[in-house]
């Protein structure tokens, strides 16, 4: 229960062509995470998947199933919006029961599963407070807990954790990974937030204006981006592209190196350079580089490297961790 | 004579709004309390000067056909106003074109708005011609509703009648009640659809995409989450109208003149007949202060039923 199949679907807002056409396959279980740029779909996407937008062509089956004309409660997806969409004048636990309820299911049932889902989320002392009297977490968890009591085929996320603060969204990440690992339901997420990508991801979408770029897992969009978009997005701090000469010598348009692969020294290396900015955070040093020749480039030094700006240094590319791509963009 | 006796609900109910409208801090709470201490007492000496007049009238023997005359009669003139056969009839009235207009322009008002909300051509112009009864004074929109639409010669309901081979109604004459709230009504409906429309347009839109992957139809989305999204927006509603219902009186006076009988005549208008078609300034100050209790009483019965909506 849970493969999703979109075969050809696209979307046209007015004159706007959103997403031109779409191929892709969600397996039961797995969790794939939308990632683009602002405004390139993904939400859009999400709520063509959802049946919050009708598709302008193309089918959505779900579980083998035609879903394109269904309804949004007929495809039996759950979706958690970035605002988190409660009913602010019922309690926790009417929230979480309201789908039950629309179901038609009956009271002690309802009550059961709605102290199960809030025993998962840690939410049963919460359970008569409204949602104005939750903190941003827990009115993240009880819009899980809205989700998860339906059982559905699939979840949906749509930028769940952009209204909370750092520390709690590590920690949400971590729940809902958990979540993920004791249901196994599929689930979509979308998020424009790299390490969030990287790190639940059982395989990444890239979508770049409404059209897939590549679908891998996590670690095979970073060591073989398909093409230069998914190898500058793919990757923190971005990866270095550099095209000219050097370039040229190693017979491709563009050559992509991460600051991760780059050697630094203070005495020899193939480049030498001035810093113009060393960030130092301790576990690791970025620094933007100004080489003669090559342009700004960005490198990382584990742990702490002495320099400051102006310093000069001088660095060497690991020639193994090279990318090179063609005039169109693509990977060679 | 309408203002005077408001006046003490009007305040009444304004301080029970700025105080559900919580202050964030004693601080800000005290700071602003001495802000609003000049409007407060000046509106208090507003309603205090008349109402103390008017209980000291409603103590006198105070004929205007008897001048000089004036004498201290005590509470006779509030026996005499609450023994009065039409008292009764009056307070049932009065009761009934509140409720009456309140229910119909609540629902209707909730009906049109939903209505409105709709995405259509020409949204802005029908918005506002919805809107345009309210700026119809309450005696033009009397008349026309009496001579245009009620009349049973050449009115507008008539001519429908006779249209299905039914008799035409003399509707001032046979339900004049009715017809003073249907006109009242037709003037607070677009009060009503205004508020209830901005209301119903502040409904955040992901919510109700939420109720509807839970599986809500339109009509549970309507009861669960449109219904509870506007409650406040009816509390206001309700408690404005109620105000200004309970003073209905152009209405009447260019309709029904209060009749047949006492059928159409509230309270306003009944302390109306006492001043100025019988010349007791006495009587009507007595009938003032008994329209001002009750005006009180249904502002407490009201709060106490609905008020906890207005708090956040
Ligand atoms: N209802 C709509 N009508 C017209 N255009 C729309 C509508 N909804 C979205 N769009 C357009 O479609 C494009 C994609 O929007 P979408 O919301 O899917 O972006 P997104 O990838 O979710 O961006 P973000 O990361 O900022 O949320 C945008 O250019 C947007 O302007
Ligand atoms: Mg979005």
């Amino acid at each position: 229960m849970g493969s999703i199949n979109l075969r050809n679907v696209s979307k046209v807002f007015g004159e706007a062509k959103v997403i031109p056409s779409i191929n892709l396959q969600i397996n039961e279980g797995e969790f794939v995470v939308f990632v683009g740029p602002s405004g390139c779909g993904k939400s859009t996407l999400l709520r063509l998947i959802a049946g919050l937008e009708d598709v302008s062509d193309g089918e959505i089956v779900i579980d083998g199933q035609n879903a394109t004309e269904l309804p949004p409660a007929k495809r039996g997806l759950a979706m958690v919006f970035q605002s988190y969409a409660l009913y602010p004048h019922m309690s926790v636990r009417s929230n979480i029961a309201f789908p039950l309820k629309m179901a038609g299911m009956d009271k002690g049932e309802i009550d059961r599963k709605v102290s199960d889902a809030a025993r998962v989320l840690n939410l049963t002392d919460y359970l008569e407070r409204k949602p104005r009297q939750l903190s941003g977490g827990q009115r993240q968890r009880v819009a899980i807990g809205r989700a998860i009591v339906r059982q559905p085929k699939a979840f949906l996320f749509d930028e769940p954790l952009s209204n909370l603060d750092a520390a709690l969204r590590v920690n949400m990440r971590l729940e809902i990974s958990e979540l993920h690992q004791q249901l196994k339901t599929t689930m979509i997420y979308v998020t424009h937030d790299q390490v969030e990508a990287m790190t639940m991801a059982d395989k990444i979408v890239v979508l770049n204006r409404g059209n897939i770029e590549q679908v891998g897992s996590p670690l095979e969009l970073y060591c073989k981006p398909a093409n230069l978009f998914v190898a500058g997005f793919i990757g923190s701090p971005r990866m270095n592209l550099i095209e000219g000469k050097f370039a040229e010598a190693k017979g491709a348009k563009t050559v992509g190196i991460r600051p991760e692969h780059i050697g630094l020294s203070r005495d020899s290396g193939l480049w030498e350079g001035t810093v113009t900015i060393a960030e130092h955070l301790g576990s690791d040093t970025f620094m933007h580089i100004q080489v003669q020749g090559v342009g700004t480039v960005t490198a990382r030094a584990s742990g702490e490297f002495w320099v400051r700006h102006g310093d000069r240094v001088y660095l060497t590319p690991d020639e193994t961790k090279l990318y090179r791509f063609n005039e169109k963009g693509l990977a060679l | 004579m309408a203002v005077r006796f408001l006046s003490a609900s009007v305040l009444y109910l304004s301080e029970y709004i700025l105080g559900a409208a919580k202050m964030a801090t004693i601080h800000t709470r005290s700071v602003a309390r001495l802000m609003m201490a000049p409007s407060v007492i000046l509106l208090f000496a507003w309603m205090i000067v008349p109402l103390g007049m008017t209980i000291y009238f409603s103590l006198l023997r105070y004929n205007l056909l008897m001048p000089g005359t004036e004498e201290f009669t005590g509470l006779l003139n509030y026996e005499f106003f609450l023994t009065d056969p039409a008292f009764f009839d009056a307070l049932k009235n009065t009761l009934l074109l509140v409720g009456g207009v309140l229910a119909i322009s609540v629902i209707g008002g909730i009906l049109m708005a939903l209505l409105l909300d709709q995405p259509m051509f020409g949204q802005g112009i029908v918005r506002i011609l919805v809107i345009a009864p309210f700026f119809i004074m309450p005696t033009v929109a009397a008349l026309v509703w009496k001579n245009m639409f009620m009349n049973p010669v050449n009115g507008l309901f008539a001519w429908l009648f006779r249209l299905f081979g039914a008799q035409p109604l003399d509707w001032l004459a046979v339900a004049p009640l009715t017809s003073v709230v249907i006109i009242v009504a037709w003037q607070w409906l677009p009060f009503a659809t205004l508020i209830l429309l901005t209301a119903l347009q502040s409904l955040d839109e992901e919510q109700k995409e939420a109720a509807e992957m839970d599986g809500a139809g339109p009509i549970s989305k309507f009861i669960y989450i449109t219904l509870p999204h506007m409650a406040r927006a009816i509390t206001v509603v309700v408690l404005i109208e109620t105000i200004f219902l309970l003073s209905v009186f152009a209405e009447i006076l260019v309709t029904t003149n209060g009749g047949p009988g006492t059928q159409s005549t509230n309270i306003t208008y009944l302390v109306y007949t006492q001043a100025l078609l019988q010349f007791d300034v006495g009587g009507a100050s007595a009938g003032g202060i008994v329209a001002v209790v009750l005006a009180n009483i249904v502002a407490i019965f009201l709060i106490r039923m609905i008020g906890k909506n207005l708090e956040a």
